[in-house]
């Protein structure tokens, strides 16, 4: 187990190592930098104006030079300065990441209490109309886009009761506090509820024809006991992989989810520094956003051990 | 007889408005004023910028030497003000402009305002200083300033090459506060002090600008307001929707397009809107560098096929204008009249008939119904540029053109355009004051850095010089009218309309006045009030 740890952990560098050199390569790969941003926003290209910008951001120097800069404050703390604000990248970002962090986990959470528990339902009363309804209720959720969801949430808000839950950084009320960040985590964990409740019903439907499903029921067991503990413990497995792939998918949805609610998060803030170019707050963010994948990935694999106790990691 | 109305509707306005401020009576102090934010601006630095998202929240912070009148919508060389100027006055071979400045004000960290402020400020705009701006947009603004003089703490002068009536107007732009010169341009562009109603409290990048009362500012009493406060919503929609419910005093200045704001009225029917002219306008960049646009006859094609009317009625249902490079009356006060508009080839109601002349010249160049000119028509994606990109495609095919569209992101827009790799393009070009120096020098002349096109006359460059140099309004006038009348002859830049856009605030907000002519002067807030 422990040389499989030590195995695991040197893989998740290698790993984030390769992702690095891709960040770094794609975002230079794209045309323009945030000089020429500036610039195009100005309407005027002065060379000379242009030149000392480059140099005064550094981003005229070879890109093995540029990529040593970063990859080495980045393992030193030291995250460099965002070329728009001019302010520390890292205190750019760090305010940011537990807003995305509670919408995230929100969101999951959303998704697993909504996703898991209808999926039960939705298996254990197959072919009836409440199936089907539940059915209808997860193709809509995996149909609606996000954005679409979030801006109908937010016209009907304003349609029926005049307000709307855009974000709040100082909710004075239990309630707005709750709006905040619980209207959108709904927005963008309707598909992802959706999803967990469509693999849940079809892994509950496979466990639940087993032989020791029919054995536990003839000894008598409740149906409660039946459904959740025999069965759903043991279909369980298939539903832990997809909530750990979708914390990673999350961060897509996240991105409109956090402009169409106006919240000041991670995601957002991404996608408006790759539009700057702003190569210190967009690397950064990314291989955060990557190790956190890694992890989350590595924590799953974890999770499968305590789940299911057949699962042994050797070498 | 448009003009009439014109009139009228002038009137009209006037007199509801004078109605409007007597019914509202005196003004309330305190509140905050909440207002979204269209986008988050680069950095707070006003002289660095480029659009209006700079000017409209950190115009607050500071003071100009001369300001339009903020109660007036027209920007004009009669609604000049001085404000950090006590007053101003002009040599008598008008080369040298005096400032005498008010005594007492002070910056908002304390240290007092003199005349070496004024002058460090035009110093670095003239890159004559030691420390440099990052981006300097509107150095040429000065080309004819020789340099600037201070005689004693309050006083000061501009010492011109020659005689240049519209320095002043520039000066009164937005665009042109005062920097004091013991703070950074670097400083400046994160945590900018000024003498002004509103001090910084903090800029969050794409979240929100907060501004605060001065409370020792210079205008006794002055501002009413508490505080200003803007939340950066970029998605429209968002933001719409958050000022419908109540969520904000006032909507982003021009911000809301004339379908957008019939929403806004069937939602929010109390709101206040008002619909201006933005003094942006839509035109065609042609590169006349290369074939097939170097032949002058294809590019005459271009603009006689244009039916201006058809892009106003489908992209502002009727509202925008049509008009040469200046703003038409009677918003704009140097655009050509209508009658001598439609003397110029394309401007003509008669839409067939221009296009049976465009045809002709096509036929002449070698194309026709059997061979049609292929052409990509660059623009930037961004709707305002895509929308009438795809309308003049439209259009274009009308005279044997066939249009592809060309969508290029913002980062490479000037880019390519500087390296002459399109054959037409769509572009827009805002103008930040209302006046001929401005507009002419920096899109047409020849070398500017803005004249995308390379379009150089230099007989038109002396027009430019004769116009620039008369102090009689009424006599620059029809000089103006004669050159702008010539650019479109030589389909320099086609243009195709002038934008307007509408802005809304709830019915308690009192004392905000919308420029009609230009969209970058009239954000200084200090006179806003709210009547809760």
């Amino acid at each position: 187990m422990f040389a499989y740890l030590v195995r695991r952990l040197f893989l998740m560098l290698v790993t984030l190592f390769g992702i690095s050199v891709v960040i770094f390569l794609l975002l230079r790969i794209v045309p323009g930098n945030i000089v020429d941003i500036l610039f195009a926003a100005a309407g005027y290209v002065d060379p000379a104006d242009k030149a000392n910008l480059e140099k005064e951001l550094g981003i005229d120097q070879p890109l093995i030079v540029q990529y040593w800069h970063w990859i080495s404050g980045f393992l030193r703390g030291d995250l460099g300065y965002s070329y728009v604000s001019e302010k520390p990248a890292l205190q750019e970002i760090l305010p940011r990441i537990p807003i995305t962090a509670r919408l995230a986990g929100l969101a999951l959470l959303f998704s697993a209490s909504i996703g898991i528990p209808l999926g039960v339902i939705s298996a254990v009363k197959q072919g009836t109309k409440l199936d089907y309804a539940l059915r209808v209720v997860s193709l809509s959720g995996l149909s609606l886009p996000s954005f679409w969801l979030g801006l109908l949430i937010l016209t009907a808000s304003v349609a029926m009761f005049g307000q709307m839950p855009i974000f709040n950084p100082n909710p004075q009320t239990w309630l707005e506090a709750f709006a905040t960040y619980a209207v959108p985590a709904a927005a963008v964990g309707f598909r992802s509820a959706a999803l967990t409740m469509r693999i849940t019903r079809s892994s509950m439907l496979e466990v639940l024809r087993q032989d020791y499903i029919r054995t536990a029921r003839a000894k008598g067991a409740s149906d409660a006991a039946v459904n959740y503990h025999h069965a759903l413990k043991n279909a369980i497995l298939p539903v832990i992989t997809v909530i750990g792939i979708e914390a990673a998918f999350l961060i897509g949805g996240l991105i409109v989810t956090e402009t169409v609610f106006n919240i000041p998060g991670v995601a957002r803030f991404l996608v408006e520094a790759i539009r700057w170019r702003d190569y210190p707050i967009v690397q950064n963010l990314v291989m955060f956003i990557a190790v956190v994948v890694v992890f989350a990935n590595f924590t799953v694999d974890m999770l499968y051990a305590v789940f299911d106790p057949r699962i042994r990691y050797t070498d | 007889m448009r003009s009439v109305w014109a009139l009228a509707a002038m009137a009209a306005l006037s007199v509801l408005t004078a109605s409007t401020n007597t019914l509202a009576g005196e003004p309330k102090q305190g509140g905050v004023l909440r207002m979204y934010h269209r986008d988050s601006p680069a950095n707070a630095s006003i002289l660095e910028g480029a659009t209006y998202s700079v000017n409209v929240p950190f115009m607050g912070v500071f003071n100009n030497l001369v300001i339009y009148d903020q109660h007036i919508a027209q920007n004009s060389p009669d609604t000049l003000r001085p404000e950090l100027a006590e007053s101003w006055s002009w040599s008598s071979d008008n080369k040298k402009l005096t400032f005498k400045l008010h005594q007492g004000v002070k910056w908002h960290d304390g240290k007092p305002f003199t005349s070496a402020d004024v002058k460090c400020t035009f110093d670095l705009l003239m890159g004559k200083s030691q420390q440099k701006l990052r981006q300097n947009p509107r150095k040429a603004w000065y080309n004819e300033v020789n340099g600037i003089t201070t005689n004693g703490d309050f006083e000061v002068s501009f010492d011109l090459k020659r005689p240049q009536p519209s320095l002043l107007a520039m000066l009164a732009s937005g665009y042109t506060p005062i920097y004091p010169c013991h703070v950074s341009p670097a400083d400046m562009r994160t945590h900018p002090i000024g003498t002004g109603p509103f001090k910084f409290v903090e800029f969050k990048a794409n979240e929100s600008i907060k501004l605060t009362r001065n409370p020792d500012y210079w205008k006794k009493g002055l501002p009413h307001l508490d505080g200003i406060e803007y939340t950066i919503i970029p998605n429209r929609s968002t933001a719409i929707l958050a000022f419908v419910a109540g969520k904000f005093d006032m909507t982003f200045p021009t911000h809301i397009t004339i379908p957008l704001l019939k929403d806004i009225k069937s939602q929010a029917p109390n709101a206040i809107c008002v619909v201006e002219p933005t003094n942006v306008s839509t035109n065609i960049i042609v590169n006349s560098t290369s074939a097939p646009f170097d032949n002058i006859d294809i590019r005459r094609a271009v603009a006689l096929a244009l039916d201006r009317k058809a892009f106003v009625d489908i992209l502002f249902e009727g509202q925008a204008d049509i008009g040469g490079t200046l703003l038409p009356p009677p918003q704009g006060i140097w655009g050509m009249p209508k009658d001598k508009l439609e003397t110029i080839p394309g401007y003509g109601p008669n839409v067939n008939a221009n296009r049976e002349e465009a045809k002709k010249l096509m036929q002449k160049a070698g194309y026709g119904p059997d061979k049609h000119l292929a052409v990509k028509i660059s623009t930037r994606n961004l709707a305002e540029y895509r929308d009438p990109a795809v309308i003049l495609i439209d259009q274009l095919k009308s005279i044997y053109i066939d249009g592809e569209l060309d969508v290029v992101e913002t980062a490479n827009w000037f880019p390519k355009v500087a390296r002459k790799d399109y054959m037409l393009g769509l572009n827009l070009t805002g103008n930040s004051v209302d006046d001929p120096d401005q507009s002419f020098y920096e899109n047409y002349s020849c070398g500017s850095e803005r004249n995308y096109t390379n379009y150089c006359n230099k007989e038109i460059e002396k027009l430019f010089d004769v116009q620039s140099q008369e102090t009689d309004t009424a006599k620059r006038k029809p000089l103006v009218w004669d050159i702008d009348k010539k650019l479109q002859e030589d389909v320099a830049r086609p243009i195709i309309f002038h934008a307007r856009a509408g802005t809304c605030w709830q019915p308690y907000v009192k004392g905000v006045t919308i420029m009609s002519n230009s969209s970058y002067n009239g954000f200084r807030y200090e006179d806003v009030w709210l009547d809760k």
